[in-house]
Order: structure tokens, then sequence, then C-alpha cells
């Protein structure tokens, strides 16, 4: 064993000294592997912590939403519907949701402003989320005005302003009471936006939602766990513009490992006939340009997913904030709690490391079984 | 004498990724601990509101209430108005259009 260790260590000296003659060319590639590895990782970390995010705190979201459908549009909730939904068996509790979307033309953004049933504001008065918070410049005890859709200028005194830590669910929320929502959208009496409802038995949510579309066909129902089944799917890695740009840079890569792998150059050629005249055997000749790889293909790993773990974990993931912005004015500034999948490190590990480890083997070993003599004349 | 081989140098440096690899998943440990009052403020939020979704992205009314978007989002203006905003490329559909529950075809209409 203490042989073999030995022996290991003389092949590992002798590859380090070999990558050190072209030193440039190693690191860069070196380099290059673990900005691979970095954004991959960083992709995998981030999406799998924010779908922990979304199960955990969307775990309470209504049990069943019902949306009204007019001409394959999402339409308002006429008098009438609560009193038959609440006299189907199962349905417990029935509630009216009262919310909209607001496009704000001083600074470009939407706000969604949502009737808060629990503590509404006193009239006039406004609830709003920290993004809005902290784009508008405004605090406690601030005046806000805003347009309505009918012309007319509604000014709101800034009651509270939500909890920091809540951003991720709230950053654009407008909470008020509902006479002001129905005054400033000009919203008319007894309509709603949305029914959310609850289940007694939750074995029977499915069997109820049946019975809700039979009884309302024009109504679509949202259970809670499609709600739920939609984050989990979230920034899906087989879809979107992410993976178009990473599978352009993965395939870079891959060319650029197979081009270094897999095509010696004369100088690596003549180092394996040196090393084969002098006495290597074919065995020596693989195992040391193994270890080769192997060291680049893990230092890059290691490299790229620590980088990867520190931007997304302790930089919220800032230098994917401009893409997930995409065109939106809001984006909420959040911290996620770290959720690492040991399988997905594992699988990533694997897709990186391992093909870049066998690349090299092919050609090393049809190098290495040629005659000396025929490999330093190239 | 040995430790001036590359080899050993090689075998610090391979020791010092490892621990800091390793020590990733410690401090992921302590900052879920850290952090997991911050999610109950926002776990407590939705549920006293009601919300259904993250505000992410909040370009386009199908993609600020995700879980709510209907099935005509990528047409959402007139026929032709596919799908344009940015967010829109980098989320897949919602899992209830993909794999909707046939809730409507599965109930009888009323007489």
């Amino acid at each position: 064993m203490r042989l073999w260790i030995a022996k290991q260590r003389y092949l590992i000296d002798f590859t380090l000294a070999s990558l050190a003659r072209r030193k440039t060319k190693n690191i860069g590639l070196v380099l290059v592997f673990a900005l691979l590895v970095f954004a991959l990782a960083s992709v995998t970390l981030l999406t799998s912590a924010l779908r922990q995010e979304a199960a955990r705190v969307l775990a309470d979201s209504p049990e069943v939403l019902l949306q009204r459908m007019v001409a394959g549009r999402h339409d308002l909730i006429p008098p009438g519907y609560i009193e038959r939904i609440g006299r189907i068996r199962g349905v417990q509790q029935v509630e009216g949701r009262l919310w909209g979307y607001y496009y704000d033309a001083v600074v470009k953004a939407n706000y969604t402003f949502q009737v808060s049933r629990e503590n509404p504001p006193p009239p006039g008065r406004i609830v709003v989320g920290p993004g809005l918070a902290r784009f508008r410049g405004v605090q406690t005890g601030n005046v806000l005005s805003f347009r309505s859709y009918s012309g007319k200028l509604f000014t709101f005194t800034v009651d509270a302003v939500l909890p920091a830590e809540s951003e991720l669910v709230s950053a654009d929320l407008v909470l008020l009471n509902e006479a002001d929502f129905r005054a400033f959208f000009d919203y008319p009496a007894g309509h709603f936006t949305d029914i959310a409802l609850s289940v007694a038995n939750p074995q029977e949510v499915r069997t109820v939602a049946t019975k809700l579309a039979a009884a309302l066909p024009d109504s679509r129902p949202i259970l809670r766990e499609e709600v739920l089944r939609t984050y989990q799917s979230i920034f899906d890695w087989r879809e979107g513009i992410a993976l178009a740009l990473l599978s352009a840079a993965i395939l870079a890569f891959a060319i650029l490992a197979w081009d270094k792998a897999s095509g010696l150059s004369a100088e690596e050629k003549r180092e394996i006939g040196i090393l084969k005249a002098i006495g290597w055997e074919t065995g020596d000749v693989i195992r040391m340009k193994l270890w080769e790889s192997m060291l680049v293909a893990l230092a890059a790993f290691l490299i790229g997913y620590l980088a990867a773990y520190v931007h997304v974990f302790h930089f919220s993931a800032a230098l994917f904030a401009p893409v997930l912005k995409g065109w939106a004015v809001l984006y909420p500034s959040f911290t996620l709690l770290p959720a690492i999948d040991g399988l997905q490190i594992a699988t990533l590990l694997f897709f990186t490391v391992f093909p870049y480890a066998v690349a090299v083997l092919v050609p090393i070993w049809r190098a290495a079984i040629t005659d000396p003599d025929a490999v330093m004349r190239g | 004498m040995t430790s001036a081989r590359p080899s050993g140098l090689a075998a610090g440096v391979f020791a010092l990724l490892i621990v800091l690899f390793l020590a990733s998943f410690a401090d992921a440990r302590r900052l879920a601990h850290k952090r997991a009052g911050e999610q109950a403020v926002r776990a407590a939020l939705a549920a006293k509101l009601q919300l259904t979704d993250l505000a992410l992205f909040t370009e386009a009314r199908y993609t600020r209430h995700l879980s709510l978007a209907d099935l005509h989002s990528a047409a959402q203006d007139h026929p032709l108005s596919l799908e344009h905003f940015p967010s829109g490329s980098l989320i897949p559909p919602p899992a209830h259009l993909r794999s909707h529950a046939p809730l409507d075809r599965q109930a009888t209409l009323p007489d």
C-alpha cells in the first residue's frame, strides 16, 4: 500500500511539473471550467432554494381558488356566486377576494392592489410592500397619489410598510380597505375578483372542485396543490433562455475540453514517447494523464461550486438579477434559505468531472501503445 | 523536505478546497437556522393575505401571479400577440396548464 501511495505521489509530482510547463494554458482551462461549473451550480442552487421557499411560504395559500372566465379571460365574480358555492356540500369557508393590478406611470412599475380582510387599514390609508416603499422612497406617514383608471386622483397616506423580510411575497403590494378599493377601481358593488374557499376534508378537495365546475360551468377552480406544483416546476431546467445560454456555454466548453483532452499536442506526444523510451509502462502513462485530468476537473468543480454557493446565498444571486428582472421595474431584494440538494450536487460533479476525466483516456492510450520512436518522430 | 514536493502542495490546496466545500454545508445549516424566522414572516403574511404567488416577476400579470395565469396568457391581447416578456421565457407554463385536471370535462352540466 505504502509503495502504491509513494508511486502515485511521484506520478502526481510529475503531472504537476508537466502542467506547470504549460501554466497559462492550464490555468485558463481551470478558470473556464470553473466558470461553467459556477453558472450551472448557481442555477441549480437558486432554483432548488426558490422551490423550497415557495413550498414553505405558500403552504397555507387558499385550498381552492375560483376564477370566472368570460371569452377566455378572467372576469369578475358576480353577486350570488358566493351563496351558491356556500351551499355545496364539503365547502367550509368561502371568501370573495378583491385585488387588481395598477400600472404606476410615474415610475413605470406594476403594483398589486389588494384588500386586506384582517385588520384593514383605515379609510384613506394604505399599507405598502417594502419593494414599493424603497422604490418610491416612502415611509410610514408619507402620502402617495395614484391616478385611478377613471382619471380621478386618489391620495393615500402610508399607514405602514410591510416587513422587509416579507419582500419576496410582498414587494409590490398595496393593501387597502374594501371601500377604498372599490372606489379606486370603480368596482361594481357585490362583485369580487375571485373566490378563495376551504374544504372541510382535505381528501375531498378534488371532489369539491369537480362539484364547483359542475355548478358553475364558467368558473375555473385552481387547487392549492396546483399552485404548489407550479412553483415546483419553476425555472424548469429543461426550458427557457437560461438553458439555451448555458447549453451554448456547455457546448463551447465541450469543444475546448475535447480539443484539449483528445487532440494531443506534438509536445505531449513527444513527452509520452520519451517516457516510454526511458522505461515507463503504458499503464503508468495512462495513470499520469488520469491524475492530470482529475486534478484539473476537481479543482475547477470545487472552485466553481464554492463561488456559486457564495453568489447565491451570500450575494442573493446578484448576477442573475438582471435576467430575472426582465422588463420589471420592481424586483424584490431577498435572501433565501439555503437548500442544497445532495443529489443535484453529485449529478453536477458527475457530469462535469467524469466526462473530462474519461475524454483523455482514448488518445493517451493510443499514443501510449504506439512505438516510442514513431511517437517522438510525430 | 517532502513538503516542498508539488504533490504535497497540491494535497494542501485540495485539502483546503474540500474543507471549504464541507464548510459550505455547515454554513448552509447555519444560514437556514438564522433565516428561518424571516421565512416564517413570509409564510405568515402569505397565509394572512391569502397570497398565491411570489413577487419575483412583476412585469406581466401572468408572471406576477403565475399560478393564476389563464389558459390564454400567451395570446393575451389579441390572437397573434405572442408571449414577449423576458421572464416568460425563463419559466415554464404553470403546472395546471400543462397537466390540468380536466374538472370541466368530469363535471356533468346542470339541467
